[in-house]
């Protein structure tokens, strides 16, 4: 690798990382404008227009508030807590393809890994976030932290395996772990008008990983960690300033994750209708993957405006006695007709 | 209240909830024992909002405590009004005239129906349904801003005096009642949507926090959280005042005592206040809106300008109050939770020598650990929620 390819490479780690916060930070706008307007109400109007610049107030107000640590927490695991689920949680993105691959001096311009086992880093990465959760509730001193951290450690334990088992039948339809693959593979159409996404043979695999993803990103249904009519805030009670800020972050960082995964896994990535000039033929692709990630935050958005909470035991007994089956069938029914198309 | 020791090597956790709390409903503090998640023992600590009420009003003339009386039941204060206002009549034998008593039933069915509205909103929001929140909000700022209209006032709104109302309702009063009523049926079938066959809405109300008609009984709980459990009563009915006997309207009442039951009576409730309303505006009477009771009731501005006597009356009934006789009486009317009940003491003189207010939160308040120990946590907050208490209510 010569030294122009890693500046190279840093530079689109760097461009990757600003453009993904801005995301983050106008997912939060875009929630907030999104619920207000479902609920009657207007949503951030003061600050630009529509509210625009809000996300600017709230990282500077975040970034100049009191940061308090309370007596007697575990202060190493209290620090540490909050980089650890931002980091995680932006750690996922090192392998999300943004479109086709098109390279540039030998180098890929929307991703920033290909790597072979993509999938795979995703849940792996996705499953160490439950450590700052855990941790941040357990070094708090704080009881209603400990509730929640114990609840989150559980719920996302349990909901891991059914988004592995979910995504269990794309991997065996494409044979690859490679995200990129993955999509590469949704592409044309059946009969030529249906689109050859996932989602159509994969239907019960898609409702198994879209219900598991809400699960794992501690989003309404599911918000039971930070139950905040139950346990005040869960995990991050005693957090506050910008280390309350890193896991708010996390949080729709994961949703952002967790959209971008369903769209590669299921909705055929940035695969839709390229039409134009060479230029739009290029942009088209970006354009279809930033929409389908955006109906899946729109998605989550509209459960949280709709639906009410999970209790912590009917959570734990969906996931394990509807969805993990619900997976585990699929699994097998997926297998069969792979198996006898094969033979 | 003692604090709660426990025993070395006992592995259950003490949780403090509230006074501080997003769910207590105010400044609820409960003390939870708990069991992981499981609630051993639940007891509540009350005070926090202690205004001294009840012993302010002693120090103030009969009409001078209806100002407090808003303060008590913050979510539905005409029925506060309501409540303090007829027990002062009783005492003094007075009826005021059927117009008045009309628009009170009618603004108290209003209130009933704001005070519901505020219960599904913040309990479905404890429930983590935000949006039910925001829709029953909205259509509350509606019934608040007839009280404006009547009162000038959207939440203490005094509008009731002994003897009748303070003012004639504005002209178009009625009219924008009509209009409110004309949507509001529709919004009950919105939240209803949302809500009534919703899964996971289920899976959180029903079985959960059951009491028995018994238990219902002996803890004293009235008001819809007793007719949940089987128990037929309501004062609106069974002991009429305020010429609820000339109104045709329904009690819904439910055998299953658990939240949703609870949840379903209250929305059936607001159905039947919209039908109350409804009849008290067709069949709203034409008359005075005030007793004629001679030094009770203040005089027409205009007798003021020509009559000596009248301005003396004024003056008397202004700076010193009106006396009245000797005697004690017990007023009970049917509040949005439960039975309501003043019970006024007066030694003859202009104010009260004391009122004691019976809050119906209060009693409810007690079959809340009968109700929620046992349970998970996550089904306290549909506990507090279910049996839809005021603070300001229980301390007075």
């Amino acid at each position: 690798m010569s030294p122009l390819m890693v500046l190279f490479a840093l530079a689109k780690i760097v461009v990757i990382l600003l453009v993904l916060l801005t995301v983050v930070a106008y997912a939060v706008w875009f929630e907030r404008k999104l619920l207000a307007h479902m609920q009657c109400r207007w949503g951030p109007t003061r600050v630009g227009p529509h509210g625009l610049l809000q996300p600017l107030a709230d990282a500077i107000k975040l970034l100049t508030k009191e940061d308090l640590t309370p007596s007697e927490v575990f202060p190493l695991v209290y620090l540490l807590a909050p980089f650890l689920s931002l980091v995680t949680a932006l750690l996922a993105f090192a392998v999300i393809p943004f479109g086709p691959e098109t390279r540039v001096g030998g180098m890929d311009l929307f991703q920033i890994a290909d790597l072979d086992i993509g999938v795979l880093f995703i849940l792996s990465v996705s499953s160490m976030g439950v450590y700052g959760i855990a941790l941040a509730g357990w070094s708090s001193n704080s009881k209603y932290s400990l509730l929640g951290g114990l609840r989150s450690s559980a719920q996302m334990i349990s909901y891991e395996l059914a988004i592995g088992l979910s995504i269990i039948g794309v991997l065996l339809l494409t044979g690859s772990l490679s995200l990129r693959a993955i999509v590469e593979n949704q592409a044309g159409a059946y009969w030529g008008f249906l689109p050859r996404w996932n989602i159509i043979p994969q239907f019960a695999g898609f409702v198994c990983f879209l219900v598991a993803a809400i699960a794992e990103t501690n989003r309404l249904p599911f918000d039971l960690p930070e139950a905040e009519t139950e346990l005040v805030a869960g995990y991050h009670t005693e957090y506050s300033s910008m280390k309350f800020g890193m896991f708010f972050m996390a949080e729709y960082a994961n949703m952002v994750t967790a959209s971008c995964l369903a769209t590669l896994l299921f909705f055929g990535g940035w695969h839709g209708p390229v039409f134009g000039p060479a230029i739009l033929q290029a942009l088209l692709p970006l354009l279809w993957f930033s929409l389908k990630v955006l109906f899946f935050l729109f998605l989550y958005v509209w459960i949280r405006a709709t639906l009410p909470r999970f209790r912590y035991d009917q959570l734990m007994a969906f996931g394990w006695k509807f969805l993990v089956p619900l997976a585990l069938g699929n699994l097998v029914v997926t297998s069969l007709v792979l198996a006898i198309r094969w033979s | 209240m003692p604090e709660l020791e426990i025993p070395a090597g006992e592995r259950n956790m003490v949780l403090n909830m509230g006074p501080q709390h997003p769910s207590t409903h105010g400044v609820l503090r409960l003390v939870l024992e708990l069991d992981g998640e499981t609630i051993v023992r639940c007891t509540p600590d009350i005070g926090y909002l202690h205004t001294g009420i009840e012993k302010t009003c002693e120090d103030k003339t009969y009409h001078q405590a209806i100002t407090l009386t808003d303060r008590i039941d913050y979510l539905c204060p005409l029925t506060n009004n309501l409540c303090y206002v007829l027990a002062v009549e009783k005492l003094l034998g007075l009826e005021p005239p059927p117009r008045a008593q009309w628009v009170r039933v009618m603004l108290n069915e209003l209130s009933r129906i704001a005070s519901h509205l505020v219960w599904l909103g913040t309990h479905a929001i404890d429930i983590g349904a935000m949006s039910v929140f925001l829709y029953c909000f909205r259509e509350r700022e509606e019934i608040l801003k007839l009280f404006e209209m009547v009162a000038g006032q959207r939440m203490m709104t005094s509008y009731f005096r002994v003897g009748g109302l303070a003012l004639e309702p504005p002209a178009d009063f009625l009219k924008r009642v009509q209009k409110f009523l004309q949507i509001f049926p529709g919004r009950i079938e919105e939240y209803e949507n949302l809500l009534t066959r919703n899964r996971i809405w289920i899976g959180r109300t029903k079985g959960i926090g059951y009491l028995s008609a018994a238990d219902a009984l002996d803890l004293g709980v009235s008001g819809p959280s007793a007719r949940a459990s089987g128990i037929d009563w309501d004062l609106r009915r069974d002991n009429p005042y305020s010429s609820y006997d000339k109104f045709s309207f329904a009690v819904p009442v439910r055998q299953e005592g658990d939240v949703y039951a609870r949840y379903l009576v209250r929305v059936d409730e607001m159905r039947e206040s919209v039908k109350i309303v409804q009849q008290a505006v067709e069949g709203l009477p034409e008359g005075p809106v005030q007793a004629t009771a001679r030094g009770v009731v203040l005089p027409p501005r205009e007798k003021m300008k020509t009559e000596m006597e009248a301005l003396i009356y004024h003056f008397k009934i202004v700076t010193e109050g009106f006396r009245v006789p000797p005697g004690e009486v017990y007023q009970a009317i049917e509040s949005p939770r439960g039975e309501m009940g003043y019970y006024v003491v007066s030694d003859g003189t202009s104010h009260p020598y004391r009122v004691k207010v019976r809050s119906p939160s209060f009693a409810n308040l007690q079959a809340l650990p009968r109700i929620a120990e046992g349970r998970l946590l996550a089904d306290m907050i549909a506990c507090i929620g279910s049996i839809d208490i005021v603070l300001g209510e229980i301390d007075r």
